[in-house]
């Protein structure tokens, strides 16, 4: 590694560092907006990892994510708990890896309608298979505070950071960004394009799973309804895009203002947050097609040439 | 017989809302997730005219098809051109028009539910018995089937027989050729994305005769759709109507034999099957 490289790893370790330093502050308010933006920057920029570079809209984040609270749902008093957020991470790739296998061979629309789909596929079969044994929802009681679960996400974020920055660097990621330029080129090159795909999303949809194993106790009760709200996957995808999916810590941008505007549309229009959360799609989608990150470049050039000029 | 009778049934009616579908992604290359929302919307005018006013449903849809037209054709004009003249590749069109749409359902179900509230919304019409072949079964649900054979037809002689549906064909198959021989893409795709839509709207009016639905309802029916769009072959009237009855069987054998609640899982059962053996559709023939 190189200079400016151990400053880049150097620079978010001390952010990692201060952000850890959050459940100090004493505030439960400020440590439940904290864990928000915690959950939503994984899943954000997992999220980003798989769709920035190939173009390839996943809406699956939220069965993903119901996946990963049944894990800790029906494991948490069998296992040990560190054990959930990995078999729950392990799950989340499998399913992601049958998805990818039957449609990332084909163009990316049968991708797009099938993950629109899965959640509410997932949550049909779990609640078919609840009707058969009689039971309901699933009590999720343990001894996890609030803090640990910061932590947990935060140990998460920073990982997915550092593999979505070693992915970037990798054969993989320059694999990656030849399909999302152009697939027939990179299929010529000789990049097997389905198979960089499929591990990617598994990556993506690995870590989803996990966020929701971690999150599952603070639930309490978990049903199928409630693990496999279909808004999540929505409010990533407009979180990342907000941000922009050109960086790795594009979407980070986004989730953090989005959370609070979340919060005060929430707290101001309860019932209005469906149009909301759609308008700002739709402003996102027309005026900042490529997120924040598009803006900051934008004026970063134009600053460049403003200097050349004198 | 009689799940297969209910089966064929209620396959007409599908058919009717992915005709909707493929008319709008085959010809105007919108991948129109909103397409649901829009059959909610057919749904919820016809269940208002016909308690406030007390207006069958049958001629809520005289009404109820110009205005859906109307409306979108004005998402094409507003929504849609822009990003038809943004986009560098189809591509690109496509992811696009996924975002925007996606946008706009939000925007719809959010509009319905601030003005009708969350509730589930049914009424009764013509929900007398009727013998077919010796077992009843519900009359609106047959009218339904009846309007969906007439509308199909129409649309399929519409494609087949007229100067237009030529034009509309020949746009869907190679866009770039169909300028060349002097078509007005824009113009027709914009036509026929408002009737895609109203043909939609048309089928959720007849649907809610006999399906309760309420304002977050509208994605189940665009992702059932899409599903029949892709196993029928885009812009492929005939393979909509064959796979929209086969769904139409194969979730009321799921509903009747194992549970009602998984008929999702019957839908996507199938798409996974076509994605393996056939991605080119019912009909289709292989990209070469």
């Amino acid at each position: 590694m190189t200079l400016p490289d151990w400053k880049t790893v150097g620079g978010a370790a001390v952010l990692f560092g201060l952000a850890a330093l959050l459940p100090y502050s004493g505030s439960g308010y400020y440590l439940g907006l904290g864990i928000t933006i915690a959950m939503f920057a994984v899943l954000a920029t997992s999220w980003a990892l798989f769709s920035g570079p190939t173009h390839y809209i996943s809406l699956a984040t939220a069965a993903f994510f119901g996946v990963g609270t049944y894990v800790t749902g029906l494991g948490f008093e069998a296992l040990p708990y560190w054990t959930l957020p990995l078999i729950a991470g392990v799950a989340g790739a499998v399913l992601a890896g049958l998805v990818g296998l039957a449609t990332l061979r084909l163009s990316g629309v049968y991708f797009v309608i099938f993950t629109l789909g899965l959640a509410e596929l997932v949550r049909q079969i779990i609640t078919w298979s609840q009707n058969r044994s009689g039971q309901k929802g699933l009590y999720v009681l343990t001894d996890m505070t609030e803090a640990g679960i910061y932590w947990q996400l935060l140990g998460l974020a920073a990982a997915v950071f550092l593999a979505g920055w070693l992915i970037a660097r990798s054969r993989l990621g320059f694999a990656l960004r030849i399909i999302g330029d152009d697939e027939t080129v990179a299929a010529h090159s000789g990049i097997n394009t389905a198979l960089a795909k499929v591990l990617l999303f598994m990556v993506s949809g690995g870590v989803a799973a996990m966020v929701g194993a971690i999150l599952a106790p603070r639930f309490v009760y978990i049903e199928p309804s409630l693990a496999f709200a279909p808004i999540l996957s929505f409010q990533v995808v407009i979180m990342a895009l907000l941000g922009g999916t050109g960086r790795l810590w594009g979407p980070l941008v986004g989730v953090i203002p989005f959370t609070f505007l979340l919060e005060a549309i929430a707290s101001n229009f309860p019932n209005q947050t469906t149009l909301a959360l759609g308008v700002a799609f739709l402003v996102i989608v027309y005026l900042l097609p490529r997120g924040f990150v598009g803006l900051i470049e934008d004026a970063k050039a134009r600053m460049r040439r403003t200097e050349g000029a004198l | 017989m009689d799940i297969l009778i209910t089966g064929l049934l209620l396959g007409g009616t599908y058919a009717l809302i992915a005709i909707g579908l493929n008319l709008q992604y085959g010809v105007a290359r919108i991948m129109n997730l909103a397409n649901g929302e829009m059959l909610v919307i057919g749904g919820f005018s016809a269940f208002w005219a016909h308690t406030n006013i007390g207006l069958s449903p049958l001629l809520t849809v005289f009404i109820l098809a110009p205005v859906a037209f109307g409306l979108n054709w004005l998402i094409y004009r507003v929504m849609m051109v822009p990003l038809v003249k943004r986009a560098k590749t189809r591509g690109q069109l496509e992811v696009d028009s996924i975002l925007a749409t996606f946008g706009l359902s939000f925007v719809l179900v959010g509009l319905m539910l601030a003005v009708f509230g969350g509730d589930y919304f049914n009424y009764s019409y013509l929900a007398v018995p009727i013998r077919i072949v010796g077992d009843t079964y519900a009359l609106n649900r047959v009218m339904a089937f009846v309007m969906a054979v007439i509308i199909c037809g129409l649309i399929y002689l519409w494609l087949n027989r007229t100067r237009a549906g030529m034009s509309i064909r020949a746009i869907a198959t190679a866009p770039d050729a169909a300028r060349l021989v002097g078509i007005d893409v824009r113009r027709l795709s914009a036509l026929t994305f408002a009737l895609g839509g109203a043909v939609t709207a048309v089928g959720g009016a007849y649907i809610s005769t006999f399906l309760t639905l309420d304002a977050s309802t509208g994605v189940v029916f665009t992702l059932k759709a899409l599903i029949i769009v892709i196993m029928g072959g885009v812009g492929d009237v005939r393979g909509t109507i064959v796979a929209a009855l086969l769904l139409g069987v194969l979730e009321s054998f799921v509903a009747a034999l194992i549970d009602p609640g998984l008929t999702l899982a019957a839908a996507y059962a199938m798409f996974i099957t076509i994605l393996l053996f056939r991605p080119q559709g019912l009909f289709g023939r292989k990209p070469t």
